[in-house]
């Protein structure tokens, strides 16, 4: 995996709450047996017409958002299926950081498995960075995960919090695999007693 | 400690909680099918790692499969490609697939309970949201993503936060014609689609004891639509009917053993939860969602609302996209409601019981003109069953289409889809912008709810007929 860098970029803004994973990646795009090449269906249905050109009032098609890799989105984001391909076409797009005041649990489980930063800040500063953004399209974050901070051009830097062990990965881009096999032995011995207490799930 | 369930099962599947780190919780049951698992033996292979333990897994195909002409070959080529990735990695890995033409095959969360593969106690995962169905046995049942099928397959584990724990408690009766369904899309209305994120929801109180195996699988499986992690009910009498003398359900010695074990698994007295609800079930009518999210639902004899009945700007917002989306008007009597399509089906309401009750509401009526509906058996099990007690006749006489199982329009993958503008009455769970084709418009209701509608050709308050 990618390892996580202090970045400024541009923040793109979708004011919608809730927005589930069946329009992050339409089910049309999931038929495919690979993990990349789906950032061009990225919102696809929201973000095309029929005849493929763009639709007119899209938030990512806003030219002010172009190349932005900050998502600044409402509440409760990713809701829904727990497709993958969600988090492979958001970071397949561009983006490799979400700004939201909540996530459906198993979208924001995805998105660390894929070098995307989901940062959860309370509905008042989401509010708040929402405004600043809407006033000046293409305005530029800092995001600094090492130091849990992002910095606006207010000036404004704010902390914001995420579990020390997602944050030492991220920074890292460790294979969440290959660290768990470092307990393989405690895996063996849970295993040992499991087919002792529980034979018949072993026949 | 007085312990509730998931707590229970959280302790007894620890393996290491190493300082610094998630803890890692072991998984005793592993569901595959073919949409979220590809690129997990991709990753494997890549890695040169093996599957840990394939008697674990059970797969199958649902999501990209016909529900007609079965025989042919799968027209769409990126779907046969799937399709054929999946029976190529199950035979390469040594995995149990029931693949397409298997009399075992059908939606995956139907299936499974099918064969007593999941049993009260266990973890239990798969890379698809309504894995949370497999709560009604009392097992620990998440949907995960791709990354992490192959995180179980490599190392049957994966690393876990604690959740929070919900109860959710319906005391009462429901009344006839009021059923599992609309106990979850009540819910869902009530605490929203992230009332229970961070949480496994337990599901408790006289109206969930009186429900059958069916019933409870039909709840758990929308408690991802409550935001919830996992549903869970707590095995009883029922359960251990259910599970006796299934294929994967021990016996003997191993049954005796296997009871006492999940006899302990209940919630303490006295253990406390997170956060609790509470419902009585003489207040629940049948459920019509109206929008384009689960939580935007009201009962039959309720009116579609305006947005500025919401005070919440982002709801009233919302209220409107989806009103625009639905072609709906505020205000309009759920019963005027005109529908197009019928659909019965998926794994919230694919199995045996939701077509009985379909097919008695059905019984002696012809479906509405202009109106389509379409019965998809959530296995060839249920299909089968529903043939020997006669149902698939009931359906066809009255112009329904009886076809093989699969996800179909739960999703739309299969071709099985809405065209725009056209709107269903639906049994799945999901009610997104374009979920059962672009542009069109779905309302979730209860297998009895949608018989009737396909009847009268606009929503009726079943407990009137």
């Amino acid at each position: 995996m990618e390892p996580y860098k202090k970045h400024q970029s541009i923040v793109a803004l979708m004011k919608r709450s809730n927005v589930d994973t069946d329009q992050i990646i339409p089910k049309q795009f999931l038929k495919k047996v690979e993990r990349t090449g789906f950032g061009k269906h990225l919102f696809h249905d929201w973000r095309f017409n029929d005849d493929g050109s763009d639709t007119a009032n899209f938030e990512l098609n806003n030219p002010a958002f172009t190349n932005a890799k900050i998502l600044l989105v409402g509440d409760n984001f990713g809701c829904g299926s727990s497709r993958e391909h969600a988090p492979w076409a958001i970071i397949d797009y561009g983006f490799n950081t979400i700004i939201s005041s909540s996530y459906a649990d198993i979208f924001y489980n995805n998105c660390f498995k894929n070098s995307i930063l989901p940062i959860k800040v309370d509905k008042k500063k989401l509010a708040e960075l929402m405004d600043e953004v809407a006033v000046n399209e293409g305005v530029k974050f800092v995001v600094d995960l090492e130091n849990q901070q992002i910095i606006t051009p207010a000036g404004n830097g704010f902390t914001f919090d995420i579990d020390p062990f997602r944050k030492e990965n991220l920074l890292a881009g460790f294979d969440d695999i290959g660290l768990t096999l470092k307990h393989i032995d405690k895996i063996d011995q849970y295993e040992e007693k499991h087919k002792q207490t529980y034979p018949w799930l072993w026949n | 400690m007085k312990k509730t369930m998931y707590e229970k099962i959280w302790d007894s599947h620890l393996v290491v909680e190493a300082p610094g780190q998630a803890p890692l919780i072991y998984v005793d049951r592993h569901l595959m099918h073919e949409v979220t698992s590809p690129q997990a033996f991709e990753g494997l292979r890549v890695a040169n790692r093996k599957v840990r333990n394939p008697h674990s897994i059970l797969a199958t195909m649902d999501h990209c499969v016909p529900t007609k002409d079965r025989d042919l070959p799968i027209a769409d080529p990126i779907a046969k490609k799937q399709i054929e990735t999946m029976a190529d990695n199950c035979k390469s890995n040594g995995l149990n697939l029931y693949d397409m033409k298997n009399p075992n095959n059908g939606v995956i969360h139907v299936v499974v309970p099918e064969h007593g593969f999941v049993h009260p106690g266990m973890v239990v995962v798969c890379g698809d949201s309504h894995t949370a169905t497999h709560g009604a046995f009392g097992a620990l049942a998440f949907g995960i993503g791709t990354s992490e099928v192959e995180h179980v397959m490599a190392t049957q584990t994966l690393p876990q936060q604690k959740s929070k724990t919900m109860l959710i408690q319906i005391d009462g009766e429901l009344s006839k014609y009021t059923s599992a369904k609309d106990i979850a899309l009540t819910i869902t209305g009530k605490i929203g689609t992230a009332g229970g994120t961070g949480h496994v929801i337990e599901y408790a109180g006289e109206a969930i004891s009186k429900l059958s195996m069916e019933g409870r699988m039909t709840l758990c499986n929308m408690a991802i639509e409550a935001g919830a992690r996992a549903g869970l009910v707590a095995p009883d009498q029922k359960t251990y009917d259910y599970l006796k003398g299934r294929e994967f359900t021990p016996v003997g010695d191993n049954w005796d053993k296997a009871l006492a074990y999940w006899q302990s698994l209940v919630t303490d007295e006295g253990a406390q939860y997170d956060t609790v609800v509470v419902l009585n079930a003489d207040e629940i009518e049948p459920q019509v969602t109206w929008g384009t999210s689960p939580e935007q639902v009201t009962g039959v004899t309720g009116l579609v609302p305006a947005p500025k009945d919401f005070d919440d700007d982002i709801k009233s917002e919302a209220c409107a996209n989806a009103l625009e989306y639905m072609g709906l008007t505020a205000h309009t009597n759920i019963t005027d409601i005109p529908v197009d399509l019928i659909f019965i089906g998926s794994c919230t309401n694919g199995r045996i019981e939701d077509f009985r009750i379909a097919a008695e509401v059905t019984k002696g009526s012809k479906v509405a003109d202009n109106v389509i509906a379409i019965a998809v058996p959530g296995s060839y099990h249920v299909k089968e069953q529903a043939e020997q007690e006669g149902l698939d006749k009931i359906f066809i006489n009255a112009g329904w289409e009886w076809r093989e199982p699969g996800c179909s329009m739960c999703l739309a993958m299969n071709g099985d889809e809405l065209t725009v503008g056209q709107r269903s009455a639906s049994t799945s769970n999901r009610n997104f912008e374009g979920r059962q084709g672009k542009g069109g418009r779905t309302h979730l209701v209860s297998p009895a709810m949608a018989a009737a509608a396909a009847v009268a050709g606009h929503f009726v308050d079943i407990r009137n007929l």
